[in-house]
C-alpha cells in the first residue's frame, strides 16, 4: 500500500517523549481516582451538562481531527488519485491513534462501563439510536484502521528471522491481507462517512436544548464535511510538523493540490450553513450580537479565512500560508463541533459547565500518549515517505486477482 | 486521464441517484405516530389544587428507598433537594410571577408517549414498559447519559457521587402498581392535586375541569399533544402559561421525530450503506488496478 516509506530510526527516549510520559502518568493517576470516586468529584459535569469535554473534545473534535486517513483514502482510492499515496500511511497512523484514544476516553466517560460488552450484541440493539450507530461504527473503524496500517508492521516483522513465530505469523497475515485489503479499504471510507455524519445526527433530537443557530436537519451534512476538512488540515499540519522535526523535505507540491480541493469544501460548508439559516428564517439570530451570535461569527470567520487564503494557486504553493490555513481550518472545524456539543447546548436556566483540572489532565494526557505512540511507531516502522525509492520497501500486497 | 475522470463522474452520478431516490422515499413515508397502549396509565396534576405541602416528595422518597438530600442551613438538617436529582424523583417547585402571583409545579418523569430517552438509548435500558410506563433497566445501561441530554424535560438523573452509578427517574411506582397499589405521590396528596388513572379518563377529566371552570384554568391541558403527548397531564391556573412552570414548548411533533426519520431514511434496510459500500469497493478495486498497486510499481 505504501511504497517508499521507511522507519525514521533514532533514539526513543527523547526529551519530548519523557515530557509526554510525565503528563501521561498524571493522567493515569487522575483516572484511577475517577474510577474510585465516580464522575461527580472528578469532573465538572452535572445533570444539566452530562456530556463534557471527554465527549465534546476527545470524541467529537478528536475523531474529526483524526479523519486524515479517511480524507486521503477517498482521494487515493475512491477518486483514484494515486499521487497522494505518500500521505496515506502517516494519515492512517494518526487516524488509528486518534480513534483508539477516542474509544478509550469513551470508556472513561461511561458511568457503567462494565456493561459495554452488551452493546455489540445484536439482540440488544435499539435501531432508533443514533449513538448505537456511532458506537458500532467507531468500534469497527478502529479495527479497520489498525488492519490498514498493519502492512507497515508486517514489512518489518516478516524479516525478523530471529523470532520465527512472529515472522511466520506476519507472513500468514500478509497473505490474508492481500486477499481482503480492497474490501477493508472500502470499509475504511464507508465507516467514517457513516459515523462522522451520525455524530452530527446525535444532536438532532435536542430540538429545544440546542441553540437555533446550530440545530438544523443538515447537522449530518455539516458534520461530514467538517470531518473531511479537519482530516485534510490535520494531514497538512502533521506532515509539516514531521518534516520539521525529522528534517525532511517539504511535500508542498502534493499538499498544494489538496488545498485546492479544500477551498471547495470550505465554501460548500459555508454555503450550506448560511443558506440553511436563511431558508429557515434564522439569520436574524446572527444580528442579535449576543454571545451565541459572536461564537457563530467567529466560526464563520475561521472557515472563511483559509478559504480566501487558499483561493490563489500561488499562495497554495507557499508552505507558510498552507500551514496557517491548515491551522485555521482545524480551529474552524473544532470550534464548530465544540459549539454544537457544548456552547450551543442549553439545558435550562441555572445549569453551567466548565471542565475541571482533572478532566483537562485526562484529555491532555491522552494527547501526550498519542504523541508518544506516534514517535515510537514512526521511528520503528516504515510510515513516513522517504522521497527516494528503495526497492526493498516496495512490498505492496496484491489484490485478489 | 480521461477514463479516470469519466469513471469518477460515473461514481458521482451513482451516488447522486442514490441520494435522489433515497431522500423522497423517506419524506413521502413519514415515521408513523406512536399511540399510547390501550391500558396506558398516567397522572393528572392540577396546579390550582396544590398547596405545596411536599407530602408527595417525602412519600416518593420513602416508597422508592431514596436517601434524603440534606442541606444544613444554620446547623439544622433538612431534606432539601433543589431540583430533581439522583436522590429525588419527584419535586414541588414554586413559580412566582412579577405581579406577585404564585403557582406550584410538580416535576417528575412525563412518561412521554414517544419518549426521547427511549429513542436514544443504545440498548434500550430505558423503554416503554407495560401500561406505557417508561422503565429503567440498570442491567443494560452503560451510563452514556444520552438519555439525560435528549430528554426535553431534563428528567433522567445520574448518580454522580459513586463509582457504580445508575440513572434515576420516576417509574410511576411500578413496584406498587404491580401489587395493585397507586403511586406514592398520589396516595400522599391531601388535596387530590395529583391523581392517578387510565390515560383516557385523565384526559377527559382534565378537559372537563377546564370547560366547567374556564375562569379558573389556563385553557390548555399540557401533555395532551405536546411533544407527541405525555402520560402525565398538567392543568395550570388562568393567566399562568405552562412555560412559566418550566414546561418546554415542544409543539405537537414527537421529540424523536426528526432524528428518527432522518436516521431511518439513511439506514432503511441498510440499503444506502450497502450500495455506497459496493460503489466504494468497485472504486477502490479500479484504482488499485490503475495505479498498479498490486504489481509493486507506482504510477
Ligand atoms: S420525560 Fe424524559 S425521561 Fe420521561 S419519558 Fe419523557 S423523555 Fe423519557
Ligand atoms: S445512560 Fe443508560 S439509560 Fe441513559 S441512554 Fe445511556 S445506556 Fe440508556
Amino acid at each position: 500500500m505504501s511504497h517508499n516509506a521507511a522507519a525514521v530510526g533514532g533514539p526513543i527516549l527523547t526529551r519530548t517523549f519523557k515530557v509526554c510520559l510525565g503528563v501521561f502518568a498524571m493522567c493515569i493517576l487522575v483516572l484511577a481516582w475517577r474510577f474510585v470516586v465516580g464522575l461527580g468529584p472528578t469532573t465538572g459535569m452535572n445533570d444539566g451538562f452530562p456530556w463534557g469535554i471527554w465527549i465534546a473534545f476527545d470524541v467529537v473534535v478528536g475523531t474529526a481531527l483524526a479523519c486524515g486517513g479517511f480524507s486521503i483514502a477517498i482521494l487515493c482510492y475512491a477518486f483514484n488519485k494515486g499521487k497522494y499515496h505518500a500521505l496515506i500511511r502517516p494519515a492512517v497512523l494518526t487516524s488509528a491513534l486518534g480513534y483508539t484514544l477516542a474509544g478509550a476516553s469513551v470508556i472513561v466517560d461511561l458511568g457503567r462501563y462494565w456493561n459495554v460488552w452488551k452493546i455489540p450484541l445484536l439482540w440488544n440493539w435499539n435501531r432508533n439510536s443514533v449513538l448505537l450507530e456511532v458506537a458500532i461504527c467507531i468500534m469497527a473503524y478502529v479495527v479497520v484502521l489498525w488492519i490498514e496500517l498493519s502492512p507497515a508492521f508486517i514489512e518489518v516483522w516478516k524479516e525478523q528471522e530471529k523470532y520465527p513465530l512472529l515472522c511466520r505469523a506476519a507472513r500468514r497475515v500478509h497473505r490474508w491481507l492481500n486477499r481482503y485489503l480492497i474490501a477493508i479499504l472500502a470499509l475504511g471510507i464507508l465507516l467514517p462517512t457513516m459515523h462522522q455524519s451520525s455524530l452530527g445526527s446525535l444532536m438532532l433530537i435536542m430540538t429545544t436544548k440546542l441553540h437555533k443557530l446550530w440545530h438544523t436537519p443538515l447537522l449530518p451534512v455539516l458534520f461530514l464535511s467538517s470531518a473531511i476538512l479537519m482530516g485534510y488540515a490535520a494531514v497538512i499540519f502533521e506532515s509539516a510538523l514531521a518534516d520539521e522535526v525529522f528534517d525532511r523535505p517539504r511535500e508542498t507540491k502534493i499538499l498544494a493540490r489538496l488545498s485546492g480541493i479544500m477551498v471547495a469544501v470550505l465554501f460548500f460548508f459555508l454555503a450550506v450553513r448560511l443558506v440553511d439559516l436563511a431558508l429557515r428564517g434564522r439569520l436574524g439570530l446572527v444580528a442579535t450580537l449576543d454571545f451565541y451570535s459572536g461564537m457563530f461569527l467567529l466560526e464563520m470567520a475561521l472557515f472563511l479565512a483559509p478559504a480566501l487564503l487558499l483561493l490563489s494557486r500561488k499562495r497554495r504553493n507557499n508552505p507558510g500560508i498552507e500551514l496557517i490555513s491548515a491551522i485555521l481550518m482545524m480551529l474552524a472545524g473544532s470550534l464548530y463541533r465544540f459549539d454544537t456539543f457544548l456552547v450551543g447546548f442549553r439545558p435550562g436556566p441555572g445549569w453551567s459547565y466548565f471542565p475541571t483540572i482533572p478532566e483537562m489532565t485526562v484529555t491532555i494526557g491522552f494527547v501526550a500518549f498519542e504523541v508518544m505512540l506516534y514517535l515510537f511507531i514512526v521511528k520503528q516502522f516504515p510510515i513516513l515517505h522517504t522521497g527516494v525509492s528503495p526497492h526493498r520497501l516496495e512490498a505492496a500486497p496484491k489484490p485478489s486477482g | 486521464m480521461s477514463p479516470t475522470r469519466r469513471s469518477v463522474l460515473k461514481g458521482f452520478a451513482a451516488a447522486a441517484t442514490l441520494a435522489a431516490t433515497g431522500a423522497p422515499n423517506a419524506f413521502a413515508a413519514p415515521r408513523p405516530r406512536k399511540t399510547p397502549p390501550a391500558d396506558a396509565v398516567g397522572l393528572l396534576y392540577d396546579a390550582t389544587r396544590c398547596i405545596g405541602c411536599q407530602a408527595c416528595v417525602v412519600k416518593c422518597k420513602e416508597a422508592n428507598g431514596l436517601p434524603p438530600d440534606t442541606g444544613t442551613p444554620r446547623g439544622a438538617m433538612y431534606d432539601a433537594p433543589d431540583d430533581l436529582n439522583a436522590k429525588t424523583k419527584n419535586i414541588i417547585k414554586l413559580y412566582k410571577g412579577e405581579d406577585g402571583r404564585t403557582s406550584f409545579m410538580k416535576a417528575q418523569c412525563m412518561h412521554c408517549v414517544d419518549p426521547a430517552c427511549a429513542s436514544v438509548c443504545m440498548i434500550s435500558a430505558l423503554y416503554k414498559g407495560p401500561r406505557g410506563i417508561v422503565v429503567y433497566d440498570p442491567g443494560k445501561c452503560v451510563g452514556c447519559r444520552y438519555c439525560q441530554t435528549a430528554c426535553p424535560f431534563n428528567v433522567p438523573k445520574y448518580e454522580w457521587e459513586t463509582a457504580f452509578p445508575k440513572i434515576v427517574k420516576c417509574e410511576l411506582c411500578r413496584h406498587l402498581l404491580d401489587k395493585g397499589g397507586i403511586p406514592a405521590c398520589v396516595a400522599a396528596c391531601p388535596r387530590e392535586a395529583v391523581i392517578f388513572g387510565g390515560l383516557e379518563t385523565l384526559r377527559a377529566d382534565a378537559k372537563g375541569r377546564i370547560s366547567r371552570e374556564p375562569m379558573r384554568y389556563f385553557p390548555k391541558v399540557y401533555g395532551d399533544t405536546d411533544g407527541g403527548g405525555t402520560q402525565v397531564l398538567y392543568l395550570s391556573a388562568a393567566g399562568i402559561p405552562f412555560g412559566k412552570l418550566g414546561l418546554p414548548d415542544l409543539g405537537d411533533e414527537p421529540v424523536p421525530e426528526l432524528s428518527e426519520s432522518l436516521t431511518h431514511a439513511v439506514y432503511q434496510g441498510f440499503i444506502a450503506p450497502v450500495a455506497l459500500y459496493s460503489i466504494l469497493g468497485f472504486a477502490v478495486y479500479r484504482s488499485w488496478r490503475r495505479q498498479g498497486l498490486g504489481k509493486g510499481g507506482e504510477e
